[in-house]
C-alpha cells in the first residue's frame, strides 16, 4: 500500500516497494519461513506415521533391534545440537544488535558444532555397516525369527536420521553462505533476515532430532 | 527491525533446561516403567521442543497470525498421526501388548 504521508518516513532502502515498513516485511519473511517448515513437518510426520505403525506391528522385532543402537553417540549428538542451537540464536541476537564479529563467530561455532554432529553420524553408519545393519543384498541379522522384521526397522532408521542428515548437510551450506555474506558486510542491525529465517530452519532441524533420539534410542531397550 | 532483543541469561537458562530435560530422559530410560517408559520420554521430547519453538524460535513474541500457522501445523500433525493408527488399531492389525491396547480399552485383536 502506498501512502503518501508515510512511505517517505518508513521506506528506506533496505524495504521492497510493496511492504508498509520493515516490520511488515520481517512479518512476511517469518510467515513465509514458517510455511516452509510445516511442510517440512508434514514431510517428517509421514516417516514418525510408518515408524509408529511399524513399531508397534512388530514390538518384539523393534525390541530386538534396538539394542544395537549407540545410546551414547545418540545423547552426545542430542547435547551437540541443543548447544549448536544456542549458538544460533546467539548468532541471531548479535545481527539484531548489529555486532559483526560475535555475529560471524557464533555462526563459525553453530557450523562446527553442526559439523561434529555429522561426524559422529558418520562413526554411527561406519558401525552399522560393518555389522551388516544396512538394509539391502548383504543385511544379515543375528536372531534369524526378526531378520525380515528388523530390515525393515533398520530401514527406517535409516530412511530417518539420513533425512534428517540431509537436512543438517543442507544447513551447513547454508551456514557457510551466512558467514560469507556476514564477512561481506551484508547485514546490518536494520536487515538481517537470512540469518533470522536460517535459524528457524536450524531449531526445525533440532527439534526433529529431539523426536527422533528418544523413538530410535531410548524407547525399547527396557520393554 | 522492531522486535525485542531478548537477553542471553534468557538463552543460557532455556539451553540449560534443554541439557536437563536430556540427562533426565536418559535415565528415565534406564527404569524399568513399562509402558511409563513411553509416555516418560515423548513428555519430556514435547516439553524440549516446546522450549525450542518459543524462545528459539521466538513464536513467545511473534504476532497472532504466527502463532496460528504454528498451531495448525501441529494440529495437521496430530491429524496425520492419531488417524493413520486408529485406522490400523480399529481393524486389529496391530497386535496386542502395545501402550495403548494393553490395558484393554482399545483392544488389541
Amino acid at each position: 500500500m502506498t501512502n503518501a504521508e508515510t512511505v517517505p518516513a518508513a521506506h528506506s532502502h533496505l524495504v521492497r516497494h510493496h511492504f508498509d515498513d520493515s516490520a511488515q516485511q520481517l512479518e512476511s519473511s517469518t510467515l513465509g519461513m514458517w510455511v516452509f517448515l510445516l511442510t517440512e513437518m508434514m514431510f517428517f510426520g509421514g516417516m514418525f506415521g510408518g515408524y509408529t505403525v511399524y513399531r508397534n506391528m512388530y514390538p518384539d522385532a523393534f525390541a530386538s533391534t534396538s539394542r544395537y543402537m549407540n545410546l551414547t553417540i545418540g545423547a552426545i549428538n542430542t547435547a551437540v545440537l541443543i548447544t549448536s542451537s544456542l549458538t544460533m540464536v546467539l548468532a541471531v541476537r548479535s545481527a539484531q544488535l548489529g555486532r559483526k564479529r560475535a555475529l560471524i563467530a557464533f555462526l563459525v561455532l553453530t557450523l562446527l558444532l553442526g559439523c561434529v554432529f555429522l561426524s559422529l553420524k558418520y562413526v554411527e553408519y561406519h558401525e552399522k555397516w560393518v555389522d551388516h545393519h544396512v538394509p539391502g543384498p548383504s543385511f544379515h541379522y543375528a536372531d534369524a525369527r526378526y531378520a525380515h522384521q528388523a530390515q525393515i526397522l533398520f530401514f527406517l532408521y535409516f530412511a530417518m536420521t539420513g533425512m534428517h542428515a540431509l537436512h543438517m548437510i543442507v544447513g551447513a551450506g547454508l551456514l557457510t553462505t551466512l558467514i560469507v555474506m556476514a564477512a561481506r558486510n551484508r547485514f546490518t542491525a536494520e536487515w538481517y533476515t537470512p540469518v533470522d529465517m536460517i535459524g528457524l530452519y536450524w531449531h526445525f532441524v533440532d527439534i526433529v532430532w529431539i523426536f527422533l533420539f528418544p523413538l530410535l534410542y531410548l524407547i525399547g531397550h527396557t520393554s | 527491525m522492531t522486535r525485542h532483543v531478548a537477553s542471553v541469561k534468557t538463552y543460557i537458562l532455556v539451553f540449560a533446561a534443554l541439557i536437563a530435560l536430556t540427562v533426565t530422559t536418559v535415565a528415565v530410560s534406564k527404569l524399568e516403567l513399562g509402558e511409563y517408559n513411553f509416555i516418560c520420554a515423548m513428555t519430556i521430547a514435547v516439553i524440549k521442543g516446546t522450549l525450542v519453538v518459543l524462545f528459539f524460535m521466538h513464536v513467545k513474541g511473534s504476532s497472532s497470525m504466527t502463532k496460528l500457522f504454528v498451531a495448525a501445523g501441529l494440529f495437521w500433525m496430530v491429524i496425520l498421526v492419531v488417524f493413520v493408527l486408529s485406522d490400523y488399531v480399529s481393524r486389529g492389525w496391530l497386535p496386542g501388548g502395545s501402550w495403548w491396547s494393553s490395558a484393554g480399552v482399545l483392544g488389541g485383536h
